[in-house]
């Protein structure tokens, strides 16, 4: 369904197909223009509305309950949720996207459109023709500060560190709880350094006149090459020591007592200063590469140290997803700093213009006081577009790159626990490094995309065309893995949970928002009836005997996870009291957790659950029960919005209504707010702890908590494996992969339970 | 005889520093001479004297910089004049040769050399001309000889000078001043490439950085960009330039100045900047070209040694070596940054002797090695 609009004018590609459902999606619904015209490429930013289903559930009334009905009523509604758009295009198709535009604009109150880069002037009267919009120029260098500051706040893994030898070129950065001071150094056709202090006061310390404008013209006198990417392309074929004159060349050798290496440059172009030698192209190009990006690592530098920062940006069209550039400037800057400082780069640099320019506009809807996250079914990802590593896409004609972004239902902030925030990854392993697990969990997920298809459609029974979505939605992933496949940086890290989180997005794109609605419905229904049998049981058990079958009823629940095929085996065995594994298990600090629990109760514990059903019900709230009887407040923490069969916490709500009902215990925990559910703020089978609810941060400073228990593969495992919190810990989990267990060293069902305590507070009990 | 009785080292004297484009060579020539000391001098050292002070220029490229000769100094008990000669680093097997021809090392004078290529081409003294170098290091003759020639004044003259008013150009004029209380400097050395030195004494200095943006860049750019093949043609070129035809301004891209940030319209915002456009790059002169390579080079050591000094706390910012040699568009340019973008706090100084410290630095430790037992 792909629309042709050809109504350029004779200078423009006449011949360009937009693809409708691909980019500039959601034009019926924009609003809020922004627009940054480059040197060659355009950036086009709006806000959109997007209507999302959603499952809702909602408790019946309880008076009306009979047998066999279930627990609640899941219905699927219409949300509205907001989305930012970047699209990124070669300015030779400005007046085509600006037709089609027009053309999609249906209903829009948008008057003005914010306009920033150099060429904001150029097609200025073009625009306003156009598309009837009041062009409203903004600084450039406000915008790229405003954007940079909201991609770092917001996108996790925004940020990179380029080392063109190591196994993994890009190394992305851990967003820090802080981003304030930086340096952004951007180079376009000069330079400009920023110091940026806080969100509105930074300053312009300095720049400097040889930048990516002297590059291209300078370059393009000495080799006759128009183009900026073919003088790069030239530059990395050349041999610079040609033409610059080594410290060797002079010495002979090192200029051993100032520490000189004799292959270092003494003087660029030096050797050139002769008439009677002839230069070649390459040769020429990479001798000014090097002396260009050299200049401006030094400065940087000299600049850095005299403002005493040590994280610094670079930015610019000399900068913007080329290697080579990345990988002179990082050389610079290493030489220059012996290492003391890292030249960072930026997964989405060349939108920052126009996301600041949009936030400009929007400030009356306070895009700053929310939470954004990356969408990763509507992005492109890093390199979508670079010549370097994809010459044919583009000489292809026509080639659009996309960021979008959703506004986050909640604030998200750190998990106040963390021992230090600036060093805490989430994940375990980073597939982008390790490339024998990266070829697996790629298979893996590959290969249970049929299932996913499957439930997908299954769980959408009642209509018709939910083949087709899903239909659609396989090959977007599928699509997806693909390119993480040749390209494992494209959002970042690859990690498990980017690979789990990518397809819930994709599913989410399709509007499959909660394929499994009916089965967490079913299995909270039939767990629900055990709970009783299961408390009375334990109640019978001497205190030793009870919380070794507690643990176990912990493990025994998390076994039964629909995401893992293993667990049919398991559901043959009941579930909670024949279920056995030997000890000892294979991290096991079980002795260590008895011992601390026959000293003093803890205060209040944070519990990040898992799935539905079993585990939630019949493991989780047994072992909750224990803790308030004890005398420990509790908080249960739980996926705001669906995934895989993770309990949501509107669930949560309705199943501890029930629970409560059933049992005094939790219902009196509840009355007295001993018993506390938050929501995580995501939707993610993993989690992030950097990136948590406000509410649930606050809750548990407040409730001054001195335990966090976390549960689950997709938690414990997959991540946070080794975060290092401030207070105890249990982290606990059957491993339901054999791949993973054999890795960790162990077998299927191998358990794992940590019990931590951090160093400064040991021994206390 | 009585002269014995002062310690001094045999005729002839040299100091020499060999660049990376440059050789720079001082002689002393005694003018105090006794008839009955002539007698006694050997042929090939009154030939090489006779050579050296009668002609001002050496072979197709050696020349004696007249202008600079030092005149009735007195050093080691004698008096006589330095004489400043260069010729490029090219020629130095020739040279090399010339002192086999001459028989130099029959003299049993030693050859005091600094700069890479006394380390370069020792091998080459040694197996062609049986000659051993004294070598020494740069930066230290550098400090020596600058010391000393600012010590000893320009024939009567202050050897220093600056700027006043470098902020404008119409009432720019040069100004003699002397450099007491030298300390603490940063010293800016443009050869080929560049270094900068914090000096706080004599003997205690440090390299602070370098770049590789020198006197060579300049030329080798202006030699591909024109096809000149001498810095004195370049220069010549980049007198009668206009740079603004190829850097973009300020102006260029914002209309006027960019308020937002302070800067002035007529700020250079991208070097060559206009030559990404392939009609500017169709119409523009050679001598726009020189004259852009050469404001793009100097301007960018004056913002790297501002940057340093301001990081190093010193504010007096000394520039030398041979790129400023009849530069005075580069002295001017870079007494004018150092004013205007530290807001007067910086001041920069020049010597007349621009390249030749390296060199006499190495002459006088030949006087100094004499006096050790």
């Amino acid at each position: 369904c792909a629309k042709r609009v050809g109504r350029a004018s004779h200078s423009l590609d006449k011949s360009i197909t937009l693809p409708p459902d691909e980019i500039f999606r959601n034009l019926e619904n924009a609003k809020r223009f922004a627009i940054d015209i480059g040197g060659s490429l355009t950036k086009l930013a709006y806000y959109s509305t997007v209507q999302h289903k959603v499952a809702k559930v909602r408790s019946f009334d309880h008076t009306a309950k009979g047998d066999g009905e279930p627990l609640y009523e899941i219905s699927v509604q219409e949300e509205i949720t907001a989305r930012l758009h970047f699209i990124k295009f070669e300015n030779t198709y400005i007046e085509t996207c600006l037709d089609f535009i027009k053309d999609h604009l249906v209903n829009t109150e948008t008057k003005v459109i914010k306009a920033t880069g150099g060429g904001a002037h150029k097609f200025k009267d073009l625009i306003e023709k156009k598309l009837k919009l009041k062009v409203d120029k903004e600084d450039e260098m406000t915008c790229l500060i405003k954007g940079c500051n909201f991609v770092l706040r917001n996108i996790p893994h925004e940020a990179f560190v380029y080392a063109k030898h190591a196994d993994s070129e890009f190394r992305f950065q851990n967003t820090h709880p802080d981003i304030f001071p930086y340096l952004l150094v951007n180079i376009g056709s000069g330079v400009s350094i920023v110091k940026v202090e806080s969100e509105d006061k930074y300053e312009r310390i300095g720049g400097s006149s040889i930048g990516g404008g002297t590059f291209w013209g300078l370059g393009a006198l000495l080799t006759k090459t128009k183009r900026f990417d073919e003088l790069l392309q030239l530059a990395s074929k050349g041999q610079h020591t040609n033409v610059d004159m080594l410290v060797k060349d002079i010495y002979g050798g090192a200029y051993g007592s100032l520490g000189l290496t004799g292959d270092l440059i003494a003087s660029s172009f030096g050797k050139s200063a002769t008439a009677d030698k002839e230069f070649s192209k390459e040769d020429m190009a990479k001798s000014l590469l090097h002396m260009i990006s050299n200049d401006i690592g030094q400065l940087a530098c000299l600049y850095a140290r005299l403002h005493n920062l040590t994280r610094v940006y670079f930015g610019g069209f000399f900068i913007r997803g080329h290697p080579v550039t990345m990988h002179t400037i990082t050389y610079s800057i290493n030489f220059f700093t012996k290492g003391e400082v890292q030249a960072l780069f930026l997964r989405h640099e060349g939108y920052l213009g126009a996301i600041g320019a949009f936030l400009k506009g929007a400030e009356e809807d306070n895009p700053n006081q929310y939470s954004w996250g990356e969408n990763y079914a509507g992005s492109s990802g890093l390199m979508s577009v670079s010549p370097d590593l994809n010459p044919m896409q583009r000489a292809r004609s026509g080639t659009f790159d996309m960021l979008e972004m959703d506004r986050l239902e909640r604030q998200l902030v750190n998990l106040p626990l963390l021992q230090d925030p600036s060093s805490y990854i989430p994940d375990t392993v980073d597939l982008t490094e390790d490339a024998l697990a990266r070829e697996y969990w790629l298979y893996c997920f590959e290969e249970a995309l049929d299932g996913v298809v499957k439930r997908a459609v299954a769980s959408q029974r009642d209509q018709p065309e939910a083949a087709e979505r899903a239909e659609k939605f396989r090959q977007k992933y599928r699509h997806k893995l693909q390119t993480l496949r040749h390209q494992p940086f494209a959002y970042g890290s690859l990690t498990v949970r980017s690979l789990l989180d990518t397809r819930e997005h994709c599913l989410n794109e399709f509007n499959f928002p909660d394929p499994y609605s009916k089965i967490k419905q079913r299995e909270n229904d039939m767990a629900l009836k055990y709970y009783q049998k299961v408390v009375k049981s334990l109640e019978e058990l001497s205190w030793d005997q009870r919380q070794f079958a507690l643990v176990r009823g912990l493990l025994a629940g998390n076994v039964f996870d629909w995401g893992a095929k293993a667990c049919c085996i398991v559901m043959v065995v009941n579930v909670y009291h024949c279920f056995f594994i030997e000890r000892p298990w294979l991290v096991d600090a079980y002795n260590q957790w008895i011992e601390r629990l026959k000293g003093p109760p803890h205060k209040c514990a944070l519990f990040f659950v898992d799935n539905s059903g079993m585990d939630i019900i019949l493991g989780v709230f047994p072992f909750v029960r224990e803790l308030l009887i004890r005398g420990t407040e509790v908080v249960l923490a739980s996926n705001s919005g669906p995934a895989l069969n993770d309990v949501t916490n509107s669930e949560l709500q309705i199943v501890t209504e029930r629970i409560a009902a059933m049992d005094p215990v939790i219902q009196a925990a509840v009355k007295e707010d001993r018993l506390t559910l938050v929501q995580s703020g995501s939707s993610s089978p993993c989690l992030d702890l950097s990136r948590l609810d406000k509410v649930l941060a606050t809750v548990v400073r407040e409730r001054s908590t001195d335990l966090v228990v976390i549960e689950g593969m997709g938690r414990a495992i997959h991540t946070n494996y080794y975060a290092m919190l401030s207070c105890e810990s249990l982290k606990l989990a059957v491993i339901k992969n054999s791949w993973l267990a054999e890795r960790l060293g162990g077998k299927i069902f191998s358990v794992v339970f940590k019990y931590e305590v951090p160093s400064k507070t040991q021994g206390q009990y | 005889m009585k002269l014995r009785s002062v310690k001094k080292p045999a005729f002839p004297w040299f100091g020499m520093d060999i660049g990376g484009t440059l050789v720079k060579l001082v002689y002393f020539e005694p003018k105090d001479i006794t008839a009955e000391e002539e007698q006694e001098e050997v042929e090939n050292l009154k030939s090489i004297r006779r050579y050296l002070t009668s002609n001002t220029a050496y072979g197709k490229t050696g020349v004696r910089d007249v202008h600079l000769e030092l005149r009735n100094l007195s050093i080691c008990g004698r008096t006589g004049t330095l004489h400043f000669i260069r010729f490029p680093t090219a020629a130095m097997h020739r040279f090399i040769q010339m002192g086999r021809d001459k028989n130099f090392s029959s003299l049993h004078t030693m050859l005091c050399a600094t700069g890479g290529g006394a380390y370069k081409f020792e091998s080459d003294f040694r197996t062609m001309a049986d000659l051993e170098l004294l070598k020494l290091d740069e930066l230290d003759c550098l400090i020596h000889g600058l010391l000393y020639v600012d010590s000893v004044g320009f024939n009567g003259h202050p050897e220093c000078y600056y700027f006043e008013n470098p902020s404008d150009t119409q009432h720019c004029v040069k100004r003699p001043c002397s450099l007491d209380n030298p300390f603490p400097m940063l010293l800016v050395n443009i050869g080929s490439g560049v270094s900068i030195l914090a000096v706080y004494s004599k003997d205690n200095y440090k390299r602070v950085t370098g770049t590789s943006l020198g006197g060579g860049t300049f030329l080798g750019l202006c030699c591909l960009l024109t096809g000149c093949e001498t810095f004195e043609e370049a220069l010549e070129m980049a007198s009668k330039g206009d740079s603004t035809n190829v850097d973009k301004l300020v102006r260029d891209i914002y209309g006027g100045d960019y308020q937002r940030f302070g800067l002035q319209g007529s700020a250079v915002a991208s070097s060559f900047g206009h030559m990404m456009s392939k009609e500017k790059r169709d119409t523009i002169s050679k001598e726009d070209l020189a004259r852009a390579t050469l404001v793009t080079i100097t301007n960018n050591i004056g913002s790297i040694a501002r940057m340093c000094a301001v990081n190093e706390k010193i504010e007096r910012v000394v520039f030398v070596g041979n790129f400023l040699r009849i530069n005075t568009v580069s002295t001017k340019l870079l007494a004018y940054a150092m004013d205007f973008w530290s807001k007067g706090q910086l001041r920069a100084l020049f010597l007349e002797h621009e390249g030749y410290f390296g060199a006499v630095g190495a002459f006088m430790e030949l006087l100094k090695s004499s006096e050790e037992p």
